[in-house]
Order: structure tokens, then sequence, then C-alpha cells
């Protein structure tokens, strides 16, 4: 990994799959630049690239080609141990379905990430899970087992999970997509002032435009590439 | 690591009930292992006992006198050498030597004995006897004739003779009762029977009579020196390597029960090979109980693999987590059953004390910490496939929407 400047670019980003004796390329040479403390909104039809895009910042796919530096290093070509570590310090994630560990607490749940980096839960973990659970407003459900929560209260505990280790970025891929209105409004408000307050960068990838009003900056894709920022 | 074993262990306390059956299974696994090691071990016990016990674990005799030829063996040479019958063998210094065999390690017993064959006779019944003097105190050394008795006492003064139950069943007498022996070398006495022993093995029961040294020392004209000692040790496993040691130590012959007994080894040795195999047969399924169901885990739980993976979890720690899951299982599986094989056997008499057609099963054998230390590497092993596939899970394809 390499020195440079910005949050996160990436150019001429090129994602093909292989099905069969096919080559399907979803991302066409894209380029795409986010500053620190961004809202970024990251709107498209099915198809378009998003979750692709999504899991190629997330350090969780590589791109076939192109270039992808956050925070001023090269991702690309770094090994699977290099990526998974900076993935775990940097970036944080909210899905559509929660993906909580249903047979941990709220709280061991928040604090996973920062369990698994030191190989050991800590008091000082501890104690910073349970302010974030306080600050998603869940304090009262921090000792309850992830799976008896509701479906925003687990959206709630996701927020939190992502932002235990203080990164840079969030990346939120339809994260409001299973609530009802009000928690996914409750939900959003929580992304805003964290934003807001933290000045940790969001991109989030949402069909609701709604939400996408809501960010600063909307970044529209189509067929694999940024059509509309 | 800590943080390892949490995961893994909360993984197992999840499902309670599958655990508990996942665990019982290993345990009945360990169980028939450690039943197994105490059913051979104690068979081997029996077997020993019964057709050893009552031997010489080393047996010390002159060495061969026959000639040697000075032609060597070389092609187209044909020798004969002529077995030496000009002298008895005898051992002419055998005072000397028993110090020197008592001094070896593992040597328990050392009892000097006058060797003969002949006839006891009562009336116009005749019984062919094999004849050993042997010193009063030393009658029970090496085989356990005051165990094995029927009927009198083991007191063996000069004019008293202690005979198996098939002689005095075949001459009729009882004890207190007069019989007169003649020996190989033509010399008679008269002797009262003393004793009457059974010892369980129909050539030693039907023959072997037991007089004092000094009577045998007359009846068979030696008046100096003896025909063997024979040696009991702590442990019969090691007669082999004593037999050396007393060969190297005094120069004379000395031969371990083994040679004598290859079959019975055999016999042993193809035992304790089937015990293996069945035990074999116990940790093969162990390990595919806790592999299958660990590998049911993996994909039961991939898109938490997937989650740990996308939070920033490595593929060694998902490993680790699975490894530790087989390790837990197959140690808490290992303790429970060999804890149950234990008290199980306890209500078993030691082989040693089993009458017949008892379960000759030895609880001392149950290899207990073997059958933990298999269990548990076994167990580990077979977590490996499973953990090596669950390191494996892309987080992209299980943590879609």
């Amino acid at each position: 990994m390499t020195e440079t400047g910005s949050l996160l670019t990436v150019s001429d980003l090129i994602k093909q799959f292989e099905e069969g004796d096919e080559s399907v390329t979803v991302l066409k040479g894209l380029d795409l630049m986010i500053g620190r403390g961004d809202r970024v909104a990251l709107v498209g039809p099915s198809g378009s690239g998003k979750s692709t895009l999504l899991n190629i910042l997330g350090t969780l796919m590589r791109p076939t080609s192109g270039a992808f530096e956050m925070l001023g290093l090269s991702l690309i070509g770094a090994k699977d141990v290099d990526l998974t570590e900076f993935r775990n310090q940097h970036i944080g994630f909210v899905f559509q379905a929660h993906h909580l560990l249903p047979d941990f607490t709220a709280l061991e749940n928040v604090m996973f990430p920062a369990a698994t980096r030191r190989g050991r839960e800590v008091a000082s973990d501890r104690r910073r899970a349970a302010e974030l659970l306080n600050r998603v407003g869940l304090s009262d459900r921090r000792d309850f087992p992830a799976g008896k929560l509701s479906g925003g209260q687990k959206q709630r505990v996701a927020v939190a999970r992502a932002l235990m280790n203080q990164p840079e970025l969030v990346l939120a891929d339809e994260p409001t997509g299973n609530l009802d209105r009000e928690s996914a409004d409750r939900v959003m408000a929580l992304l805003i002032e964290i934003n807001g307050e933290d000045g940790t960068t969001f991109l989030i990838s949402t069909h609701d435009e709604q939400i996408a009003d809501s960010c600063r900056r909307q970044i529209r894709m189509l067929d694999g590439l940024v059509v509309d920022d | 690591m800590l943080y390892s074993i949490k995961i893994a262990a909360r993984y197992l306390t999840a499902n309670r009930a599958q655990t508990a059956l996942l665990v019982l299974g290993v345990a009945v696994g360990v169980y028939v292992f450690v039943f197994m090691s105490a059913l051979i071990g104690g068979l081997a016990v029996l077997l020993l006992d019964r057709t050893v016990g009552n031997v010489a674990h080393v047996t010390i005799e002159p060495a061969d006198r026959d000639s040697v030829s000075l032609f060597g063996t070389a092609p187209g040479t044909l020798v004969a050498v002529l077995k030496s019958t000009q002298q008895r063998p005898t051992l002419q210094s055998a005072s000397a030597f028993i110090p020197i065999v008592e001094a070896i390690a593992h040597v328990t017993v050392v009892a000097g004995e006058i060797l003969g064959s002949g006839f006891l006779i009562k009336g116009e019944a005749i019984a062919p006897v094999a004849v050993t003097g042997i010193a009063a105190e030393q009658v029970s050394a090496i085989a356990d004739i005051e165990g094995r008795l029927v009927a009198g006492s083991t007191d063996l003064s000069i004019g008293t003779a202690l005979i198996g139950k098939g002689v005095a069943d075949k001459l009729g007498v009882r004890v207190g009762q007069s019989v007169t022996i003649r020996s190989e070398r033509g010399v008679e006495q008269t002797l009262t029977v003393g004793g009457i022993f059974a010892l369980g093995v129909a050539g030693l029961d039907d023959a072997a009579t037991y007089i004092n040294v000094r009577a045998a020392r007359v009846l068979f004209d030696l008046p100096e020196g003896l025909s063997r000692l024979e040696v009991k040790l702590d442990n019969l496993q090691l007669a082999p390597q004593v037999a050396l040691d007393i060969a190297a130590a005094t120069g004379l012959k000395a031969t371990p029960w083994t040679v004598r007994n290859q079959q019975l080894l055999d016999g042993l040795v193809a035992q304790a090979r089937s015990g293996d195999l069945i035990k074999g047969f116990a940790l093969v399924t162990i390990i595919i109980g806790v592999a299958s169901a660990l590998l049911l885990s993996t994909y039961r739980r991939q898109s938490e693999i997937g989650i740990m993976r996308a939070m920033g979890a490595t593929r060694r720690f998902v490993v680790l987590v699975f490894v530790l899951q087989g390790a837990l299982i197959g140690l808490s599986g290992g303790l429970i059953g060999a804890a149950l094989g234990y008290v199980s056997l306890l209500p078993f008499p030691l082989p040693e004390a089993t009458n017949g057609g008892g379960l000759p099963i030895d609880i001392r054998q149950g290899a207990y910490g073997t059958a933990i230390l298999l269990t548990f590497i076994g167990a580990v092993l077979a977590a490996i496939w499973p953990a090596s596939a669950a390191s494996r899970v892309d987080p992209v394809k299980v943590i879609g929407p």
C-alpha cells in the first residue's frame, strides 16, 4: 500500500464476473472521489452496480482492474490479511438485513469489531459499546440477545457496531430497506446526526428518494457508470 | 485466542440439545475405547496369570556341554555332533550364583530345584510323575501351591510329598496316606502325602510332585548342586531383558518364559491387535461424527461467518473458532466417556480374582488418559476440514439483502 492524499478515490474501475462461458461487466471504468465527512447517497436502478461498488469500496471484493485508494493507501493488490485489518480499522458496514450475531447480546455485537482485533474483550471497549448503544437509544437493551430485538432495534445495533472502531467510512447498503417508515426515519436521523457530530463519512446505497434527499450529495449510477454526481 | 474460545463456547451453548447429543456420541465412543482397553488388558492378565502365573519367569540352567566341531560349516562338509551324555547337566555351584541373580534388577525370588522323573506307587496303582525337589520354605515361591491347595498343608518336611490332584485321583490317595516313590535312578522312598493341589493346568496337576530338596538329593543321587534355578520377577514382561542380564552376569543359560510360550504371546498380540482395531473404529466414528456436526454448523452459520469476516475477523480467527469447538467437544466428550467408563468398570473384580465364566475386565487398564488424548486430537483433526471450509466463506455471497 502506497501513500496518496484523499479519503477515497477510484478511477477507471472495472469489475467483471464470469458466468459459465460468458463474462459480465458490472462496473465499466467507473471514476469516483469521496471526501472526508461527506454524506453521499448512491442511487440508481437495480443492476446498475451499486452493491458491487460498495463491496469493492468495503474491500470485500477485488476489482478486475482500475485504481482504488483510501486514506492515501492504494488497496489494489493488497494481501487478504492486510485488507481484513484495514477493513476492521477504517470501514464500518450497515446492511439491509442487519446481520447481527443472533446468539450474542446487543452489547457483544457492538463490541465484536474491537474484540476480534484485540483477540479479547477489554473494559474500555465495553464502555464504548455501551456509550454507542446509549447513543442509538438502546441502553436498556444492551444485554438482550440480538435475536430478540425488533427490526428497527437490530438496525440501530448494527449502526452502533459499524461505529465501534471509529471508522473513517461507513458503507450502508439499503440500511432502511427492511424497516417501516418510522423506524427508517429514526435510523436515518441517527446516521445524519453521527455524520454531523463525528464527521464520519457515509456512503448510502438506497432506492428511497427521501433518504437520498437527506444526503448532501447524490451519485446516480446506471449500467456500471456514474451518470450524475 | 481468548475471544475465539468465547465465540466457540457460545456457539456450542447456543444449541444445547444438539451439543449435548454430539458430546454424548463422543462420550459413547470413548466409553467403547475404555471398555475395550480394560477387557483386552484384563484378558491378557487373566491368560498370563492362568498360564504363566505358576511357572518361572526366567529359568537358569547349566550351559550346554555338547562338543563343538572344529571344521566349522564349510560347504561340502557334513559334521555330526553327538549330544553329551557323560555328565548330568547340573549347576554344581548353584549357591554361589543365587546372590548374583538376586542382585539383578526386577528379580524378586530365586528358587533352587532338583528335577527328576519317577513313579508314585500305591498298591498296584502307578503314576508317572515329574518330581521337583525344593527347599521347604520356597515351595510356593514359583507356583502358588499354597493358594491352590485342595487338601492338607504345604509343610514339606523330608518324608512328605505334595502331589497334584490328578496324581492323587489316579492313585486314589488322600492326605496322610503313604505312597512309594521310585526315581529314574532306581532309588525308592516312602513318603506321606502332606498336601494335594490343583493348579488348573492338567499337565501340572496330573504329574507334578514336590518333595523336600534333601530327599531329592538322595532320590536322584545328586549329593551337591542343583538342576536349575527358577526366578520370579516383579514384571513378567521384562523377562527377556532380565534373562539376558542374568546370562551376562553368570555365564549360565537363562531362558525367559516367552521362549517356551511363543504361541501364547502370538495369541496375546493378535488379541491386542483386534482390540486396537475396535478402538480405532471407535475413534473413526468420533472423528466422522464431530466433522459432520461441525460441517453442518458451518453451513448453518455461513451468514454469521460472512459478517464476522466483513467486520474484520481474519480467516485464522474463523479457523480457530471452529477448531476450538472441535477441541471443546473432544475434551468434554473424552472426560465424560472416560469417567463413565471408570465408574461402570468399578463393579468388576480384577482378572486375578475372576472366577471361571466372569468377564476378565481390568479397571487398571482402561487407558483413560490415552482415550481422552486421542479423542481430543481426533476431534481437533475432525474440525480442521469444517474450519477450513468456514474460513473460505465469501462474505459477499452470504451477506446480501
